[in-house]
């Protein structure tokens, strides 16, 4: 079946052959015509966003709460800028989207135009691919193949650039399209000769550890990670990026790793003598110094992209493929064995440090509020159910200690990249992609000064959020570094919004939205209820908490894992539970 | 560090050089000559990369250059297994005196002179890169007034194809 019509319309109707439903984004000159067919799809429900990267992380949003292709719309020059950060923010963490951008007539590329920018040039290096359209005949097969490759293998941003000639010329619309993809080959059948190779390993070794990340919820794998964790008895650690994707209460589970890690999931690693990597990439902020990283683990690494393994650090048993086959062939190959290794000892240790260094903080003797309590309440009263979407910083770190995750997907936040102002437009995208659940967004006061605008997104769309802004009147993770390695002189931190500039309750309600303020650790839980109890318009709800809490464990920046703080000047004693 | 041959199979489309070589840069990698041109196939490049990088980090730019969509196949080139040439045109002061002197040289390295005028000559060399160095070397004593050469090509001995599976890879989609 071949129509005629115009670019414009053939684009709209592949976006709407690929399935998509939401497209966020602003229009403008170059990718105006691509708007007018829009205005007309029933199929494809366009949010008129406040500012392009806020398309772009609600894309993000949208994909990681639905594990779908979010997309994000923008015109040519500065409209695709500002789609920059979301971009190179979806490359870091491998999240699916596709970016749709105008661009100047063909035969204006290159002139210096009004209102161009070469976004596929300034793209390549944070998109999994990008494509220039001048042709209108060429675009049902590039979204295509955009949408392919965006989803397949590992995925992340794919920008399509399409000119302001090719959207109005006449072309023949047909679908579907022929794919002409011949370099793209992603493997996910893992050899089964490394599978036996590392069910071996995994019989032999006494002190081994699941090393999970991203990768796994991904692929759709936590039921089969859980049937291996409880097949093996082997102790699991979830990365940042991995939270919920084994359950939190599980007795296997060690926590986080890295940079703020728990004492146990850095020292499960520290002293194992075999990872079992799974999803992850040996990022910096878990391995801490790299040379002194687990000294004594063999490493067996599994992940879909070939060019994540031995990248930081060497694999003993290197697989690539999926991950859900992975562990599924795992499973089955670990049976076959059918030997249970000998773990009793690391038990032992992993649970008495468990018990010895329990996640912990301090409350204020001056009855001001801890922020890590306002994570606790959260996750006590919103539940496990509820999706968590965090900025960048103290609070995210924060949120992701203190709240408790059952569930695979439910915490959202910007790992690789550490994008601030990511967590109000990300929720606002899992809020569209998830509408029955309920979406806290987890801001700090600097990030959310960032993005806030899509506030006024989310009042007028009906997409009810809530945003919990946990002021300390700083840009505290920054501060933090600076109390202590700048001497306590905190250059260029301070925010003043404990001083109501802005007055963020004054600013909820500007947006349309219900603005709430919490300063005592009583009011916190009354608050959260009152916040859960409305469900038709957004809510803010201004924490004003301790500007001096600390995230705590850490591990400086480029010193060893060894070398982790339970407090300021405070290590764990790990040498003498160690015989 | 060691020199290292990368014979690259890449779709014959815009930007594509631009993808490969932004790549080299960003992971921080020098590449010491780049030659690409058209194969026997009009929709297959070959680019010809040579690179001086230890074995660790050539792995992994390696498996970075095949995430790149375009790219259809690397093959790393043995030395020993394969032909390498450069091509170099060469202008060398010549007058009268000298003349012959260069034009002896030209015949020793199976030189050709390709262009002449009454105080220089241009020649046209073709070889290994320590060929090259070695003429340019014999050279310099007379002036060279300027030198231009191109990027490595390299092709393996032997009856064999780097091209034919990516030629079938092709034609499965087309």
């Amino acid at each position: 079946m071949t129509e005629r019509m115009t670019g414009a319309q053939a684009l709209v109707r592949a976006l709407e052959h690929v399935g998509v439903d939401t497209v966020f984004g602003i229009p403008g000159g170059a990718i105006l015509p691509a708007y007018d067919p829009l205005y007309d799809s029933t199929k494809v429900r366009h949010v008129l966003v406040r500012h392009e990267q806020g398309a772009g992380h609600a894309a993000e949003g949208y994909a990681q709460a639905t594990g779908k292709v979010g997309v994000c719309m923008a015109t040519s020059g500065p409209g695709a800028t500002n789609l920059v950060t979301p971009i190179a923010d979806a490359y870091m963490d491998s999240v699916p989207i596709v970016a749709i951008t105008g661009q100047v007539a063909s035969g204006a590329i290159g002139t210096d135009a009004f209102q161009e920018a070469d976004i596929s040039g300034i793209t390549m290096p944070i998109t999994k691919h990008n494509f220039l359209i001048t042709n209108a005949d060429d675009i049902p097969r590039t979204i295509a193949e955009a949408f392919h490759i965006a989803s397949t293998g590992r995925p992340g941003p794919v920008l399509v650039d399409i000119s302001k000639d090719a959207l109005q010329a006449d072309t023949t619309f047909s679908w579907p399209p022929v794919m002409q993809l011949p370099g793209y080959r992603p493997v996910t059948r893992p050899h089964s000769k490394q599978i036996r190779e590392a069910a071996k390993l995994i019989a032999e070794a006494r002190r081994p550890v699941l090393y999970v990340g991203g990768g796994v919820h991904k692929s759709g794998a936590s039921p089969e990670l859980l049937r291996l964790a409880e097949l093996t008895n082997i102790p699991v650690i979830t990365t940042l990026m991995a939270r919920g994707t084994f359950p939190d209460s599980h007795p296997q589970h060690m926590g986080m790793p890295g940079m703020h890690g728990s004492v146990t999931a850095v020292g499960a690693l520290q002293k194992s003598d075999l990872i079992i990597g799974l999803g992850v990439r040996f990022d910096d902020r878990v391995t801490g110094q790299l040379s002194s990283f687990a000294p004594y683990a063999k490493v067996v690494h599994a992940d879909i992209d070939p060019a994540e393994i031995s990248k930081n650090r060497h694999a003993d048993v290197p697989i690539v493929g999926d991950c859900k086959e992975v562990i599924a062939d795992l499973i089955g190959a670990v049976e076959a064995t059918g030997r249970q290794g000998d773990y009793a000892d690391w038990w032992k240790l992993l649970n008495g440090m468990k018990e010895t260094y329990p996640l912990g903080y301090e409350e204020f003797e001056d009855g001001s509020l801890a922020p890590q309590y306002v994570m606790e309440r959260l996750s006590a009263i919103a539940g496990p159910d509820a999706y968590y979407v965090a900025g960048v910083g103290q609070h995210q770190m924060w949120a992701s200690q203190f709240i408790g995750y059952e569930n695979p997907g439910t915490f959202i936040n910007s790992g690789g990249l550490g994008t601030m102002g990511f967590a109000v437009p990300a929720a606002m995208g899992a809020k569209m992609g998830r509408p029955d659940s309920t979406v806290w967004a987890i801001d700090g006061d600097g990030c959310f000064q960032m993005t806030n605008q899509e506030l006024a997104t989310c009042a007028l769309e009906g997409v009810p959020i809530k945003v919990a802004v946990i002021n300390n009147g700083n840009l505290g993770m920054v501060r933090q570094w600076q109390t202590l390695f700048y001497d306590q002189r905190y250059s260029n931190t301070d925010l003043q919004t404990t001083r109501r500039i802005p007055d963020f309750v004054k600013l909820a309600d500007a947006y349309g939205c219900v603005g709430l303020r919490c300063e005592r650790p009583e009011d916190v839980d009354a608050t959260i209820k009152k916040a859960m109890e409305i469900t038709d318009v957004p809510v803010v709800v201004d924490f004003v908490v301790h500007q001096d809490a600390m995230v705590w464990p850490m591990v400086a920046a480029g010193t060893s894992n060894d070398n982790i703080k339970i407090a300021r000047d405070m290590a764990p004693n790990w040498e003498s539970e160690d015989e | 560090m060691s020199r290292h041959t990368l014979s690259v199979l890449v779709e014959n489309k815009p930007g594509v050089l631009a993808r490969v070589s932004a790549l080299f840069s960003r992971r921080g990698f020098n590449i010491d000559s780049l030659a690409v041109g058209q194969t026997e196939h009009d929709d297959i490049s070959r680019m010809t990369i040579v690179v001086s990088v230890e074995e660790l980090p050539l792995e992994q730019v390696t498996k970075q250059l095949n995430k790149l969509v375009n790219v259809l196949k690397i093959v790393e080139l043995d030395t020993s297994q394969s032909v390498q040439r450069e091509l170099m045109l060469i202008k060398v002061k010549a007058d009268s005196d000298s003349r012959s002197h260069v034009l002896e040289l030209v015949q020793l390295f199976r030189a050709r002179c390709v262009d002449v005028a009454s105080d220089a000559v241009t020649i046209e060399v073709t070889g290994t890169p320590d060929k090259l160095e070695a003429f340019v070397k014999v050279l310099e004593p007379f002036g060279i007034k300027e030198l231009v050469q191109s990027g490595m090509v390299a092709i393996g001995r032997g009856a064999r194809s780097i091209t034919d599976r990516s030629l079938r890879a092709l034609d499965r989609t087309a």
